[in-house]
Parts: C-alpha cells; sequence; structure tokens
C-alpha cells in the first residue's frame, strides 16, 4: 500500500516542514498514516493521552530511542526494531506488556513511501505481538538535521506477583541460559550499512521476547535475572550483571551458539560474536536446579530453539568474566571498548 | 566455518601443547617472537599462553600496522583532511590512534574534518566516483598483505581518469623490520631481549612467499617459522621452533602451507612492483628510521600521490611522555611495564598506538588477560 502524494496533500511526496506545523497538513499525516496503519480502540480515542484501565501488580515501563543507520535492512526495518527493543525492555523485569507509545522525528524530504513501509512495519510488530502503540508524537526537523527517521518508543507492562527478576538476585553457583544464536543482527546491519556481500544473506533476529519470557516464567518463577543482549553485544551484558551483582562468571564458548555464516563474516571483518549486537535473544539467570527444566521450555518455543546453557556465576571478587575457549586456554571477556573497529589485515 | 574450525579442535591443541612440554627442555627458557600482532591476537583471544609451560615465552613484536606508525605520519593525514577540506578514508583500525596532543581522526571528525571509514581501497574509488567535486584521498597504511589492493585502486583510477583521487602510501616491509631488530643494540649487543626464534607472519607472507626470510635466518642464526593465525597454527609452529632450537638449527619452515609457497604470490608482487617503489628510509615507530623498509609511489603514478598533491607544513609530532610505545614495540618491555598501562592508557582512551588496534600488545593484554597476570595464574596443567 503506498502513499498517494494526493493522500496527503502534498505534491512531493516526501515530509515538508508542514507536516510538523500543527495545521491541517500535520492532522492529514497523522490520520492518513499514523492513525490508518496503526489504529487500536486505544489510539483511535484521539486523545493526546491514552487513558488506560488500572490494573493489578506493578508496572514497568521503559523507553528507547532508535536512530538505526540504513533504516531498512534483512530481516527488519526501524520501525519493526522500535517495538521489539522496547517490548524486550519491558519483558526483561517479566512483565507482561500493555501496550506502547511512539514519538517520530522526521526529516524535511524524507519519502513519504519509506515512512508508510515503516510504519506499517511497526503496525504489523505490534500486531504480532498484541500490544496496541496507545498514543504517539510527530515532529519535522529541518533537512540536515536528522538522519530520515528517529523513533522513540515507551513500553508500559505489568509484573506478576511473584516474580522478583532483579539483578541483585545474581549468585554464584546459578546457571546462565542464553536463548539462541548471538551476532545475527549487528552483522546483518553491518553488511548493508558498509556494503558489504556475503554468499548468504544474513537476517536480523529482531523479535519480541515477552511471550518467550512469559512461558518461561510460568516453568519456573522462580528465574532470578533477564537480560537482552542489544548493543555490545553478550560480552558488554555480562559484564554489567558481573558489575551489579558483585560476582564473576565462567563461559564456555564451545557452548555459545553462533551461525555459521555469521561467525565467518566475523572472522572475515576481524569482529568478535560476543560484541556483536542482537535483538531478540535473552540471557537468563536461575538455579541450577531450574536450569535443565527451563532450557526444555525455551527450546519449545519458536524464539529458543537453540537456547543453551553457556556458563554459571562465579563468586570471583574481581567481577570477571571469562571464557573456556574452543581449544581449552582461558581468556578475559572484556567490555567492547568504544565501536568494534575491523582489523586492517 | 568448516575449515576454521579444523584449527580450533580441543583434544588436537590437548596433543600439541603435550608435545610442546615433552620437547621443551626444562633447563632453557625459549623466547620466541610473534611478529604479527595478528598472531598476539590469537595467542590472548585463545588462551594459547595457558597451554604453554613457563619456558616458553612470547615476545609480542612490531607486527601491527596501526601501531608501527609515527605520529608524524599520523598528524600529517589529519592536516591534509583539514586544511586541504579532502575527503579522507582510512580503515577502521586508524581512527582512534592518538597524534600529537592525542588528536586522532575520530576526534578531527567530531570537530567537523570528513573522515570516512572504509572497508577496501574499492569503498574510497566508489566515494571518488560518487564525490567528483572533492578531492578524497586514501590513507594506505599495511604490510605487505594490504598493499596490492592499493596498488589495485591506483591503477583502477587512471583508467577511470579519477582526477580527484589520491593515496597518502604509508606501506611497510616486514623483512626489513625483522632484520632491523636483530640488528638493534638490545638484541645484538646489550642481550637485553633474548630472541630465540621467530613466528613468521603468515598473510604477509601468502604475498612475498618465505624465501625474504631465509637471508636472516643464516645471518643471525635464528629460527623462523610461517604461522597462520588460528590457535593451532600457532602451537604448533611453536612446537616447530622449539624443535629447530634444540637441534641447533636456523631455517626458514612453513607451517603454514595451505597457503604460503616459497615463491608468493607472484601476480601480486608484479603489479606492487609496477606501481610502488623503494623509499630509501622511514620512520617505524618504536624502531626509528628503517632503511628500504617502506613503500612510495612510482613517478609514473605521481598524479595519485597525495604526498606531491597536498603540502603538509613542518611541524613538530609528539608521542606522550611516558609511553612505552616503542620500547613494547621492540620487545624490550612488556605492555604491564608501561607506567600509564591500565591508568590513563585504557582501549577507551589510548595514549598509544600499541593500546587501540586489537592487534596491539597492550590492547591484547587489556582485552584478554589484564588481571591475571597479578591477580592469579590460572595456568593449568595439560592432560595427556
Amino acid at each position: 500500500m503506498n502513499v498517494a502524494p494526493s493522500d496527503l496533500g502534498r505534491r512531493t511526496g516526501t515530509v515538508d516542514m508542514v507536516h510538523g506545523g500543527g495545521g491541517r497538513a500535520m492532522t492529514e499525516l497523522i490520520r492518513d498514516l499514523f492513525q490508518r496503519h496503526l489504529s487500536n480502540p486505544i489510539l483511535d480515542q484521539g486523545h493526546d493521552a491514552a487513558l488506560l484501565e488500572a490494573s493489578s501488580g506493578r508496572l514497568v515501563v521503559s523507553t528507547d530511542g532508535h536512530v538505526i543507520s540504513p533504516l531498512f535492512f534483512p530481516g527488519g526495518d526501524i520501525g519493526s526494531l522500535s517495538v521489539h527493543g522496547t517490548l524486550n525492555d519491558v519483558a526483561m523485569a517479566g512483565a507482561r506488556p500493555l501496550c506502547l507509545t511512539a514519538g517520530f522525528i522526521l526529516e524535511e524530504g524524507f519519502p513519504l513511501a519509506d515512512l508508510e513501509r515503516i510504519v506499517m512495519s511497526m503496525a504489523a510488530a505490534a500486531s504480532e505481538a498484541g500490544v496496541p502503540v496507545a498514543t504517539g508524537d510527530t515532529k519535522v526537523v529541518e533537512k540536515g538535521k536528522g538522519d530520515g527517521v528517529f523513533i522513540t518508543t515507551t513500553g508500559l507492562g505489568v509484573v506478576p506477583d511473584g516474580v522478583e527478576i532483579s539483578v541483585t538476585r545474581a549468585k554464584p553457583g546459578q546457571a546462565i541460559l542464553l536463548s539462541g544464536s548471538i551476532g545475527d543482527h549487528g552483522v546483518a546491519i553491518l553488511s548493508k550499512r558498509e556494503n558489504l556481500e556475503f554468499e548468504t544473506e544474513i537476517v536480523s533476529d529482531s523479535n519480541a521476547l515477552h511471550t518467550l519470557v512469559a512461558d518461561m516464567i510460568e516453568a519456573v518463577p522462580d528465574i532470578a535475572v533477564l537480560r537482552d543482549p542489544t548493543r555490545g553485544g553478550l560480552a558488554a551484558t555480562l559484564n554489567e550483571l558481573a558489575r551489579a551483582a558483585g560476582v564473576g562468571m565462567h563461559l564456555d564458548e564451545s557452548a555459545i551458539p553462533v551461525k555459521g555464516d555469521v561467525a565467518a563474516a566475523c572472522e572475515l571483518l576481524g569482529l568478535d560474536p560476543l560484541h556483536v549486537a542482537n535483538e531478540g535473544k535473552l540471557v537468563c539467570l536461575c538455579e541450577q536446579a531450574d536450569a535443565d527444566r527451563l532450557l526444555s521450555v525455551m527450546r519449545a518455543h519458536p524464539l529458543g530453539r537453540d537456547a543453551a546453557i553457556i556458563g554459571r556465576v562465579t563468586d570471583d571478587e574481581a567481577r570477571l568474566v571469562e571464557m573456556e575457549t574452543e581449544i581449552g586456554g582461558l581468556r578475559v571477556v572484556d567490555w567492547l571498548s568504544g565501536e568494534q573497529l575491523p582489523r586492517i589485515c | 566455518m568448516k575449515y576454521a574450525d579444523e584449527f580450533r579442535d580441543r583434544d588436537l591443541a590437548k596433543s600439541i601443547a603435550l608435545g610442546i612440554r615433552q620437547e621443551a627442555h626444562p633447563g632453557r627458557t625459549y623466547n620466541l617472537m610473534e611478529f604479527c600482532g595478528g598472531h598476539t591476537h590469537a595467542i590472548f583471544r585463545y588462551g594459547v599462553k595457558d597451554l604453554m609451560p613457563e619456558n616458553v615465552r612470547f615476545v609480542h613484536g612490531p607486527g601491527c600496522p596501526v601501531c608501527v606508525l609515527p605520529v608524524r605520519r599520523l598528524d600529517d593525514a589529519v592536516e591534509i583532511a583539514e586544511r586541504h577540506g579532502v575527503i579522507l578514508c582510512t580503515y577502521g583500525d586508524m581512527m582512534r590512534v592518538p597524534g600529537t596532543k592525542q588528536r586522532s581522526l575520530i576526534r578531527a571528525k567530531a570537530d567537523g574534518a570528513d573522515i570516512r571509514m572504509v572497508y577496501s581501497t574499492m569503498d574510497a574509488l566508489k566515494i571518488a566516483r560518487d564525490n567528483p567535486g572533492r578531492q578524497v584521498v586514501f590513507f594506505a597504511i599495511g604490510f605487505e598483505t594490504t598493499t596490492p589492493p592499493t596498488a589495485v585502486a591506483i591503477k583502477q583510477a587512471r583508467k577511470e581518469g579519477l582526477s580527484n583521487f589520491s593515496v597518502f602510501c604509508n606501506h611497510v616491509l616486514t623483512p626489513s623490520a625483522i632484520g632491523h631488530i636483530l640488528a638493534s643494540p638490545e638484541v645484538r649487543d646489550l642481550g637485553t631481549v633474548r630472541i630465540d626464534g621467530f613466528l613468521g607472519p603468515s598473510h604477509v607472507s601468502s604475498v612475498i612467499g618465505s624465501e625474504p626470510y631465509e637471508f636472516f635466518a643464516e645471518e643471525f642464526g635464528k629460527p623462523v617459522v610461517i604461522a597462520g593465525f588460528e590457535p593451532l597454527d600457532v602451537m604448533q609452529s611453536t612446537l616447530m621452533l622449539i624443535r629447530q632450537i634444540n637441534e641447533g638449527r636456523h631455517h626458514v619452515e612453513n607451517e603454514y602451507t595451505r597457503v604460503v609457497t616459497r615463491e608468493g604470490n607472484l601476480k601480486a608482487q608484479d603489479l606492487v612492483s609496477k606501481v610502488f617503489e623503494l623509499r630509501q628510509s622511514f620512520e617505524w615507530r618504536g624502531l626509528g628510521k628503517v632503511p628500504y623498509s617502506a613503500l612510495k609511489i612510482r613517478k609514473d603514478f605521481a598524479e595519485f600521490d597525495a604526498e606531491k598533491r597536498f603540502e603538509v607544513s613542518e611541524k613538530v609530532s609528539r608521542e606522550v611522555k611516558s609511553c612505552e610505545c616503542p620500547a613494547i614495540l621492540r620487545g624490550v618491555k612488556k605492555p604491564t611495564d608501561c607506567k600509564l598501562f591500565g591508568t590513563v592508557c585504557t582501549p577507551d582512551n589510548p595514549m598509544g598506538s600499541c593500546m587501540v588496534s586489537s592487534e596491539g600488545a597492550c590492547a591484547a593484554y587489556w582485552t584478554y588477560g589484564r588481571y591475571r597476570d597479578k591477580a592469579r595464574s590460572p595456568r593449568r596443567e595439560v592432560a595427556a
């Protein structure tokens, strides 16, 4: 479905400053594009603030800005990503997501057809997740002052009673579980951003994980910690946890799933898959006694079928994340320093 | 990944490690210099050190192209970008290397210079094609591995008549650097660095072959084993070096036979010799001026030589005081011997080049093993 310029009263088919001016053009843009695709009973109330029924349990709120380049990549785009990323942040608190809000910053000159593609993708992701976009905002900035589209999404969710997921519950002896292969998203983005061509197309793992989390919590309500290893990859997430909880980690490299084509791309570019971003994976810490049961529940879910137990929490005072390598050596798994830069040779 | 996995096999690693323990005489120490940063990276990345006996030691050499570039050349690149308003294209590693007063390309970019990271010389050519009204300079660095692609870019630019493309050439040569290290007072007269043998470069040798190392293996009486970058390559090459040392031999042996031949890639060598010629002298960080150790663009291709197209001022370049990168690059000091290591100098805020590239000795120490030398010894026995 393409937006004919006449639908929005525009001659050029691109975003221009009047779309953010507060007048008729802006109203038409909201009505004919955002509301048309994201329609749901709460949004359709047409208020500036969404009205929600209060529910029992504890509320969780999370917000995330999306500034990705390129906007479209294998396996997704900024629209679906802005839904998945925020839903996952809510889900990692063990919460059931209630709704999302979306703020758009559009750059003058951005094609309306591309914007519609993004909004449709966002609508599809929200619909698949069963979480409505309840309210939103649109602003337009002058050409050169943005990068096409920036999207900020906020998610609201409810944590069921009896669930206590917190980094403070990370304890030595617990098992570390990973829901699937790492590095898919970051390599997919990189392959398009730098015009790198690989023999097989690597697809982002961008996905909403709240249904997987719900299954996991149902099986093991006592899960201690959940995190999605996004920017900085698995290495950054585990280091954050280790530092915050005052524990160490011991990983087994051969247990960490990495797809063959992702591993090959990382080899080629001199990148470490442990540092590459993911958008549809989670890390979980739980008691050893629960680990096997949790693993089988994760593997029964489509988004966790490659789940693995990748290591254990240790009592290391230096809070190091260490890993037994493929060949049986030991190395420190460190944070990524700045941006991961490809090696020269 | 079948090809790589075969060279990371745990059982085979155990077996080679056992072989090394059996061959290495307990009464002596084996100091092996890995010239290439790629080997340094592999040793730390895979924990190869853990599988070695105490008396087999790796000395990290100057084989990281980012690390050996002197501050002056980096300052020149920043000046070309800023003063002449060009689009300066560079490989990723170069972006964070600190120049004088800690000024790096990434800082110059933040200040408004048009500096772009590229993955290949072809990307730089594309930028030149897409920006006909702008001068595009490719900041070329690297050893013999990255030189042929730069030659291809220059020839392609001529073929297409790209008058807005030029190369700031900093390509350096491996054999002359190894020879220079062995002839240095630290190694030859002072004996402060004992080097018993070399793990020879792999990618470099795929271009130049193993033959160029034969002269100094003989002249200096040091064995060389051309070693691949996979962990088992490094371990097998270590075993081969230990055997040569024990037998009192000093030959060039080739462990990386799946890629390297004695003659190397003749087509690539021919291409390089058509576009480049030797510089009489070139400054290396850590080694100082090394005769005939680098390449410059031939007069035939002078129109693509950024050094001829853009003037740079004769300003004084300065490295950070107390930075031990030069001594570390010569193998005279370890990263942990540097007062700045891990205090003011970290990968997030590098004071010297060795802390930037993942192939740099300091970055490898910091990333993979910084606590271990001090805090504990996870060295483990290798079971049969």
